[in-house]
């Protein structure tokens, strides 16, 4: 185990299982053996606002926060939050997006608008991994599961096992879902490459 | 075995092993998970109260029954139990007592972003200030024992920072801590002669504190360069940027570690005080004649973080620096798909009406585009507000002004706004948003929902009666799906000549007693007109698509996923073209 911290940073909209994801990344990171400090904020997030959690892990690890510019990896959950954080990235930075796009009320009923192509946007300034997460879980049975095959995608990017991968996640997802959970981890893993 | 918990999570694990009896509190972001992990272990009695005030109260009592107890608020509830707090600490303990106060920098979920450090000074207690998860678990178990030893409540501070961060934590297990009950008259009655006595003893307490202070915080002594003291998160941050600084941790922070801080201040060439909101530690650092570095460079308002301490104190940034992309369109939280308090604020805007407004999801309802209430305080200030401007309006008021409050507002501090609305002659229209359950902070029960904390049911209280009991004369139900029955509602109270509750009839979408749709609503994009009526009632379920079919310059979607199908846009359409889709 080196000295270096692994930060990783995961955005999207309240409800979409941000927080759900970053604990099971925080587990998994624990289970393996590192020292973990994961910070998220709730309060509002149920209510559809922008989601960020940050989860640190290393041997040791002091601030729960992210230093901006010194992100390793962005996991986002929506094309244009995903955008939002490009600041917090190290220069060696890559992202895990899934291709998907959520239109906020200021753009449906307010002056702003949503960017023609936030995925173009986002490859120009970091090597991304997009994954269209919720028509792959929509099609392995719910859309629910578009964040595990986002956390599938992020698996082959971090240093912790599979294995130990899989038991963060029967630990950590609702009874019951645990083996399609397990498939849509699979099939993330698949669609980011490699073994 | 380590586990990761949040600072909620491990404090409500030390609270149980510390052999607390009772634990009482308010729901409020950052505090409320502290009680709903208690809750699970039996052997604590754990109950939501009215409000923090009760809270407080009811730990008192534990306390002087000779068990430990704990009173859980967020750092504006410390601003409600603020009266038993001052004269608790004169009185002191007999079980062990701890408040927590869960501050806000950064105001995530508050109103504002008071620094509730000054209260355990302004109260001459003891605080403590945990840095991490393990460290809230350890530092509460130890919170037990001053109190005891010192005869004093002990204030625990946390920030959002700490309660909602995971990180690792040992558990140990539950021992027992009993006394008996004893009438101590002078000790617990504070009248003038008996007070004047113990606040002698209070003062004759802080020196002793500081004692103990100079033993719980010590220096982890690195490099001679640059010293930092810091408390809280903003240890975490100053151990990111300065890895190699002597570090004086103040996990305890009322009273100051004099000794410590003169000793570290002697061996470093350069001193710094990293600490979020109020220079609470520098001044009195400063006060001691030691120069320093803080406030004059770290910002008294928001958060700290790990950039926000290095851009001010060392003048670097490693943000990575972002060009050449459009403006992103910001996502601040909206009202859900089918919340209940949409109708009403519809409604509302639509007319010439001043609304006094509360803390609750409905705060969400001033912003664009719904954009229909115009002042929230704090808790209860509604119903105070509406009558302060019905008595300055005069003869003209009525028809023109409304309060709207939710129901575990009310239930927490509305109850006596009303009343004096009755008795001092007032016109009010209040609305008591009535989605029966805490629906902000999460969902928890109160006294309206029927049940406790513990899960057991209860009396409900009724709305209704107590604003009768109270000298309410009209009273009315609607439902607020409704847009011409809440529009009715309000016609009536407004040609009532007294004052008037109205009160809504359904429950909170994320309740448990969840409305089940049978049904979403539907777009026809053919007998769509495009004038963007349904866009403007904030509904996120609906969205709008550029380019639109057949050359318009957009088309309306309803998400199948997120619409519950409660019929409000339907209602707002004046074209027929959004429609219920069939059963």
């Amino acid at each position: 185990m080196t000295g270096k911290v692994t930060n990783v940073l995961m955005c999207g909209v309240g409800g979409q299982g941000v927080i759900l994801a970053s604990d099971i990344l925080a587990e998994a990171a624990l289970r393996a053996g590192f020292d973990v400090k994961k910070s998220e904020v709730h309060g509002m997030s149920q209510r559809g606002g922008s989601v960020v959690t940050h989860v640190r892990f290393g041997a040791a690890v002091h601030s729960p926060l992210i230093r901006k510019g010194e992100a390793d990896i962005l996991v986002a959950f929506e094309l244009v939050e995903a955008l939002r954080y490009l600041d917090s990235l190290s220069s060696q930075a890559v992202a895990v997006v899934d291709d998907v796009k959520r239109v906020p009320t200021t753009v449906s009923s307010g002056p702003f608008t949503y960017p023609a192509d936030p995925a173009g946007l986002l490859k120009e300034r970091v090597p991304t991994t997009l994954i269209d997460c919720s028509a792959v879980a929509k099609a392995l049975g719910s859309v629910r599961m578009a964040n595990t095959v986002l956390l599938g995608a992020l698996s082959k990017k971090v240093d912790i096992p599979g294995s130990v991968w899989r038991e963060a996640i029967s630990q950590k997802v609702p009874r019951g879902t645990e083996e399609a959970n397990m498939r849509a981890f699979e099939e993330g893993r698949r669609l980011a490459g490699g073994a | 075995m380590r586990k990761l918990l949040s600072g909620n999570e491990a404090i409500a694990e030390a609270l149980y092993e510390a052999g607390v009896k009772v634990a009482a509190g308010y729901p409020g972001t950052p505090s409320s998970e502290i009680l709903l992990n208690l809750v699970a272990h039996g052997e604590v009695h754990s109950e939501w109260c009215p409000n923090e005030k009760v809270a407080l109260e009811v730990a008192f009592g534990a306390s002087v029954a000779g068990r430990r107890s704990v009173a859980v608020m967020k750092h504006v509830g410390l601003n409600v139990a603020a009266d038993p707090f001052f004269t608790f600490a004169y009185v002191g303990v007999t079980g062990g007592c701890v408040v927590i106060t869960a501050d806000d920098p950064g105001m995530h979920s508050s109103q504002n972003e008071q620094d509730n450090r000054h209260y355990a000074r302004a109260a001459k207690v003891p605080m403590l200030e945990p840095t991490d998860s393990q460290e809230a678990h350890d530092l509460m178990l130890r919170a037990y024992d001053i109190s005891e030893a010192f005869d004093t409540p002990v204030l625990y501070r946390t920030t959002t920072r700490i309660a909602h961060s995971k990180t690792p934590v040992e558990l140990g297990s539950r021992t027992e801590h009993e006394k008996a009950v004893e009438h101590q008259r002078a000790k617990y009655v504070m009248v003038p002669g008996n007070a004047k006595a113990r606040h002698k003893l209070i003062e004759e307490r802080l020196p002793k504190l500081r004692g103990l202070s100079n033993e719980l915080n010590t220096v982890e002594w690195r490099g001679r360069d640059v010293g930092i003291i810091a408390d809280g998160v903003a240890y975490q941050y100053a151990r990111e940027v300065f890895p190699d600084a002597s570090t004086l941790k103040l996990v305890m922070s009322h009273p100051l570690p004099d000794a410590r801080i003169r000793e570290l201040a002697a061996a470093v060439k350069q001193l710094y005080v990293v600490e979020e909101l109020d220079p609470f530690i520098e001044e009195q650092v400063r006060a001691m004649g030691i120069s320093c570095v803080g406030k004059d460079k770290l910002p008294l308002l928001g958060e700290l973080s790990p950039e926000v301490v290095a851009k001010s104190l060392l003048g670097t940034d490693k943000s990575r620096k972002v060009e050449g992309l459009p403006e992103l369109p910001p996502r601040p939280p909206v009202l859900c798909p089918g919340c209940p308090h949409r109708g009403i604020f519809l409604v509302l805007a639509k007319r010439d009406i001043f609304v006094y407004g509360d803390i609750g999801c409905y705060t969400l309802s001033s912003a664009p585009p719904i954009s229909a209430m115009d002042t929230c305080l704090c808790m209860g200030a509604s119903i105070g507000g509406a009558h302060g401007m019905d008595m300055a309006l005069g003869e003209e008021r009525k028809g023109r002004v409304v309060g709207v409050i939710g129901d575990s507002t009310f239930i927490h501090s509305g109850i006596t706004g009303l009343l004096n609305v009755v008795y001092n002659r007032g016109m009010s229209t209040i609305i008591v948003l009535d989605n029966r359950t805490t629906a902000m902070t999460g969902g928890q029960n109160h006294p309206g929902t029927g049940f406790t904390l513990m899960g057991e049911p209860t009396h409900r209280l009724d709305i209704e009666a107590i604003a009768r009991a109270l000298g309410v004369e009209l009273v009315h139900h609607f439902d607020p799906y409704d847009l011409k029955a809440t529009g009715e509602a309000l016609d009536r109270a407004f040609a009532h000549k007294g004052p008037t509750v109205l009160i809504t009839t359904r429950p909170c979408v994320l309740a448990p007693a969840r409305i089940t749709g049978d049904h979403v609503a539907v777009s026809d994009k053919r007998a769509c007109k495009r004038c963007a009526a349904c866009l403007k009632i904030g509904c996120p379920a609906i969205s709008k698509v550029t380019p639109g079919t057949d050359g318009k310059k957009f088309d309306v979607v309803v998400s199948e996923d997120l619409c519950v199908g409660c019929d409000v846009c339907v209602q707002v359409c004046k074209f027929d073209a959004m429609r219920r889709s069939p059963p």
